[in-house]
């Protein structure tokens, strides 16, 4: 008899830690699995395999966005997110990384970047350029653009006249 | 005729009738303590990693935002985790020869994913979507904590479901405004009564439906 309302007690107990909904025999994302050899549950498309948003990306690779305000603000948070780390918050090439030791990149406000045409700043973001890596996976194209909307107010900034800004003078001490 | 009871009778009966009644309340009590407790959610116990990433470096010393590795958080359910080469972006040059970070080498090497052991877990039954809150107000710290502040990652809340309506029922006290997502160290203000109430407007947040089951379960 007690030993049948243990068992009981037990079996209440235990039904408490089923866990079969909780996890489920399935694979989630970024989950692991052994089956493959690197491991990992997802699995890469074959190769020259076409994504059906693949036309959209190419066709915002290859056309620049109409420059806007709202454009620029985006690539200024974008290019405080991917870019400030090393090229610095103004563009000199002084990011917090660059000072921990990272190789300083080329200052924006050289003549040769001046010149370089918004395209070079694409296809460097695109597929990197030294030792800088590529950000294409983490910055789609019509970000890349929007940030080099926001390296252009950057040149800009460095090189203004006070004729440019109207109502600065009143406003410097 | 003998006593029917003895002595100890009354003593024998107010313990059981005592029993009787705090018994299942001690035990009920119990459960739920062990259930809330750090020993059944986790809270503030770090997680072993095969690298020993610290946030607190890479956040609080070097500066860097959430979402430079975390890059879904805006778009997808999930927040992302990066591949190796987010790591090389930096680590190509930089720690080259450190014998902790070995085995991000050696995933970039074999193209092995390195395999990080999960600090938030939710049940599979909740549907749990990142971008949707990072578009309505409600930081990653809200949830996370100040990861600045962790050289190991740790969960700071108990992701129980009463924790989640805790906020669904009430969001307007841990919205804040978009400029702020984030801030890791973002704290309300003292005025936030009527900033979260005017963070709900803005938002456009419906109160009414958040706590419906179809919102998490499926």
């Amino acid at each position: 008899m007690k030993a049948a309302v243990l068992a009981g007690l037990a079996a209440l107990a235990l039904a408490g830690c089923d866990v079969s909904m909780t996890d489920q025999p399935r694979l989630d994302t970024y989950g692991s699995s052994d089956i493959w050899p690197d491991g990992a549950a997802a699995r890469r498309p074959p190769a020259g395999t076409v994504s059906q948003s693949d036309p959209a990306w190419e066709k915002a690779m290859k056309r620049p966005p109409a420059v806007t305000t709202a454009l620029i603000e985006r690539g200024h948070e974008r290019y405080d997110i991917y870019c400030a780390p090393c090229h610095g918050a103004s563009g000199h090439g002084d990011g917090m990384v660059v000072r921990r030791g990272f190789p300083s990149p080329p200052s924006y406000h050289s003549a040769r970047l001046r010149a370089a045409p918004a395209q070079h700043f694409f296809d460097v973001i695109t597929n990197g350029y030294g030792v800088m890596y590529s950000y294409a996976s983490r910055v789609p194209p019509r970000d890349r653009w929007a940030i080099v909307a926001y390296i252009r107010a950057l040149q800009l900034s460095q090189h203004a006249s006070l004729a440019d800004v109207p109502d600065a003078r009143e406003q410097l001490p | 005729m003998a006593q029917i009871f003895s002595p100890r009778a009354t003593t024998i009966a107010v313990i059981v009738l005592v029993a009787l009644v705090s018994v299942p309340v001690v035990l009920i009590a119990y459960i739920y303590q062990v259930h809330s407790s750090p020993y059944a959610t986790h809270v503030g116990i770090p997680v072993a990693q095969p690298i020993p990433f610290s946030h607190a470096h890479h956040v609080g010393d070097v500066g860097l935002d959430c979402r430079y590795c975390h890059t879904g958080v805006e778009t997808s359910a999930f927040a992302g985790l990066p591949p190796t080469s987010t790591c090389m972006t930096c680590h190509s040059q930089l720690w080259t020869n450190a014998a902790m970070l070995a085995p991000v080498r050696e995933s970039l090497a074999k193209g092995k994913p390195i395999r990080w052991n999960r600090v938030h877990d939710l049940p599979d039954y909740v549907y749990f979507d990142h971008s949707v809150h990072i578009a309505n107000g409600v930081g990653c710290s809200s949830c996370h904590g100040d990861v600045s502040k962790m050289p190991l990652t740790r969960k700071v809340k108990p992701l129980t479901m009463g924790w989640c309506l805790s906020c669904h029922e009430n969001p307007a006290p841990h919205l804040r405004p978009q400029a702020e997502i984030f801030n890791p160290h973002w704290k309300p203000g003292p005025d936030h009564e009527k900033e979260g109430r005017m963070l709900m407007a803005h938002y456009g947040i419906d109160k009414d439906h958040l706590t419906d089951c179809s919102v998490c379960h499926r």
